[in-house]
């Protein structure tokens, strides 16, 4: 029975089956920032796809670190420095087996997704993109898989194409297909869209470029939370991703590259750790991984990315992502019934955010009254300006969820939802 | 009354329903462009000033209910008021929603702009109520642009934590 054919009949969410054995409050039982109230109402955290929190186990970890283990890595012989460093390259290989890369050193860190994909666009870019070259990105990117090829583009003097999408929020392969040619230099597309959800066929896109030789970079922000990722499966260049969107601290991230593209790139920030020897003539950089990690890294966030990965390999990824699928059917058949609302971004296949607006009524509006009945949403252009301006709104509501949260989490945000509509619609 | 239905009160809601003094100014002499880019907020403040006096003022843009209400109740508050005025009353209204001036109590110029004192219990949108005022103060001030992020914190100094 379908929601749309429960609802139909009347039916509560009491008396729904079961679809999933999710143990969701087991497991939100790890996250101790869930666990208190926001003016006198219990926390709904639905602001996922910006970050997501944090389990204790990771928290622990890096407490751990911090008390027992901190020490500069990759310098010191001395005890402290050897478990610190120890600590930090094993977190790196428990990157590599998340995302079943070939060798650990193809795995970068970085502090983040934004980092990542300027590393990528300072050290493939500069190096290999110039004059009359061109970059395809899409039309629903993050600013920060638009503004590095930009900046990039004004400086070689080269040319941003845009695969464009429908009002489905889906893109046009056969626009692709047309952008693709002798010229093009890379792809850069993510793999989930932040502010429509949509799932991208990046597996398909990165076939089509590599039929024309062309390397592909897939920014993995939202991918990597929601969905199993096995790079050499994609076979994609480079895949880029956050620590803070995947349960684990500000601070971690990581760029997958192919080392053979890793090799041959520059390095991106010069300084100490990146550097094999250096005289007042000449410097020669180190090898891979630390020719991309001059200066000291954010140790105690890569430690608890290799945490929040130990944490995420504990739970059954494929039920998690079971769950969270059913959280949003659900969602998005109560929100569709309010009259006044238009669901921005309905792809056949979306990863658990939904974004909305409601007529007449601003996003600003909608948050502050959500946050007033503890329901932590997004509202805003989600740096994603195109995407608005395609939609034709200047802004929009964003509940992104992750399997924390629960049916009456959803309940208690359509309640807000419809509380919008009563004191401003 | 809540805290919610204070902010959101009537007065406000009608303004953002029926906003006064709305669209381009075809005589102004000074203009200024307000931006908040973490919403993306944006109103034109249009000036007709002269002698000293704002004569004529409209604006123009897009925004949340509370910023575009201001912007509305904002225009017809300073309107024939000398520059020395309308700062006046930008300072009185900015520390209002800041919550570091109790309007009934400290004598002040803000009649019915009292009916944003309930910005004061949602400190993230003292930028909404402000971003017309600060735009207009712009314009007096001959500047072409003005930004919330470089309004300067926006926040009263009691908000921040340790």
């Amino acid at each position: 029975m379908t929601m749309a054919e429960m609802l139909a009949l009347g039916m509560s969410k009491n008396e729904q089956p079961i679809e999933t054995s999710w143990d969701v409050e087991r497991v939100r039982a790890d996250f101790p920032v869930l666990r208190q109230t926001v003016n006198g109402k219990p926390l709904v955290y639905l602001d996922n796809a910006a970050s997501s929190q944090v389990p204790q186990v990771v928290i622990d970890r890096g407490s751990r670190y911090l008390q027992e283990e901190h020490s500069n890595i990759h310098r010191g012989v001395h005890y402290l420095s050897q478990r610190a460093t120890s600590a930090y390259d094993g977190a790196r290989e428990k990157v590599r087996r998340f995302i079943n890369a070939r060798e650990s050193k193809e795995c970068i860190f970085v502090r983040g997704c934004t980092e990542g994909i300027n590393l990528v666009m300072h050290g493939y870019g500069r190096k290999f993109v110039g004059e009359g070259d061109e970059i395809i990105i899409s039309e629903m990117e993050h600013h920060s898989n638009i503004v590095p090829w930009q900046m990039l583009c004004e400086e070689k003097g080269a040319r941003l194409r845009v695969i464009p999408m429908d009002d489905a929020g889906e893109l046009l392969l056969d626009e692709y297909d047309a952008l693709l040619n002798e010229r093009t230099k890379l792809v850069a597309v993510m793999h989930v869209s932040n502010s429509l959800g949509t799932i991208n066929p990046v597996k398909e896109i990165i076939a089509r470029a590599h039929k024309m030789g062309v390397p592909v970079l897939i920014d993995g922000a939202q991918g990597a939370p929601h969905l199993k990722v096995d790079v050499q499966d994609l076979d994609c260049d480079f895949y880029i991703m956050s620590g803070h969107k995947m349960f684990a601290p500000t601070g971690s991230g990581v760029v997958y590259g192919k080392a053979e593209w890793l090799e041959r790139m520059n390095p991106f920030m010069g300084g100490g750790d990146m550097i094999r020897t250096v005289t007042f003539e000449k410097t020669t950089y180190a090898g891979l991984p630390n020719k991309f990690e001059a200066g000291t890294p954010a140790i105690a966030a890569q430690i608890g990315l290799g945490a929040a990965i130990d944490y995420l390999e504990g739970l059954d990824r494929e039920e998690a992502h079971r769950y969270e699928q059913e959280l949003l059917h659900y969602a998005t058949e109560k929100l569709s019934a309010i009259e006044s609302v238009r669901l921005i971004g309905t792809a056949r296949e979306k990863a658990s955010v939904l974004a909305f607006v409601i007529e007449g009524v601003h996003p600003h509006d909608v948050g502050t009254i959500l946050d007033y009945e503890g329901v932590a949403i997004r509202a805003g252009h989600h740096c994603a300006q195109p995407v608005m301006q395609h939609f034709k709104v200047p802004a929009t509501s964003r509940a992104s969820f992750a399997f924390y949260n629960t049916k009456e989490e959803v309940d208690i945000f359509v309640r807000a939802v419809e509380q919008v509509v009563e004191v401003l619609g | 009354m809540s805290a919610l239905t204070e902010l959101y009160n009537e007065q406000i809601k009608e303004h953002e329903k029926k906003p006064r003094n709305f669209g381009k100014l075809e005589t102004a002499n000074r203009v200024a462009e307000g931006r908040n880019p973490v919403c993306g907020d944006h109103f034109t403040v249009y000036l007709q000033y002269e002698d000293d006096v704002i004569k004529d003022i409209r604006f123009e843009g897009e925004g949340c209910a509370i910023s575009k209400a201001s912007a509305s109740m904002m225009t017809r508050s300073v309107k024939g008021k000398n520059k020395a005025d309308a700062e006046q009353l930008f300072s009185e209204f900015h520390q209002m929603v800041l919550g570091e001036l109790d309007e009934e109590t400290t004598p002040n110029q803000l009649g019915y702009l009292k009916v944003f004192a309930g910005v004061r219990n949602f400190p993230v949108r003292v930028k909404c109520a402000s971003l017309s005022w600060h735009t207009m103060h712009a314009a007096l001030e001959g500047e072409e642009t003005t930004s919330t992020e470089d309004f300067g914190p926006d926040i009263a100094s009691s908000q921040i934590s340790a």
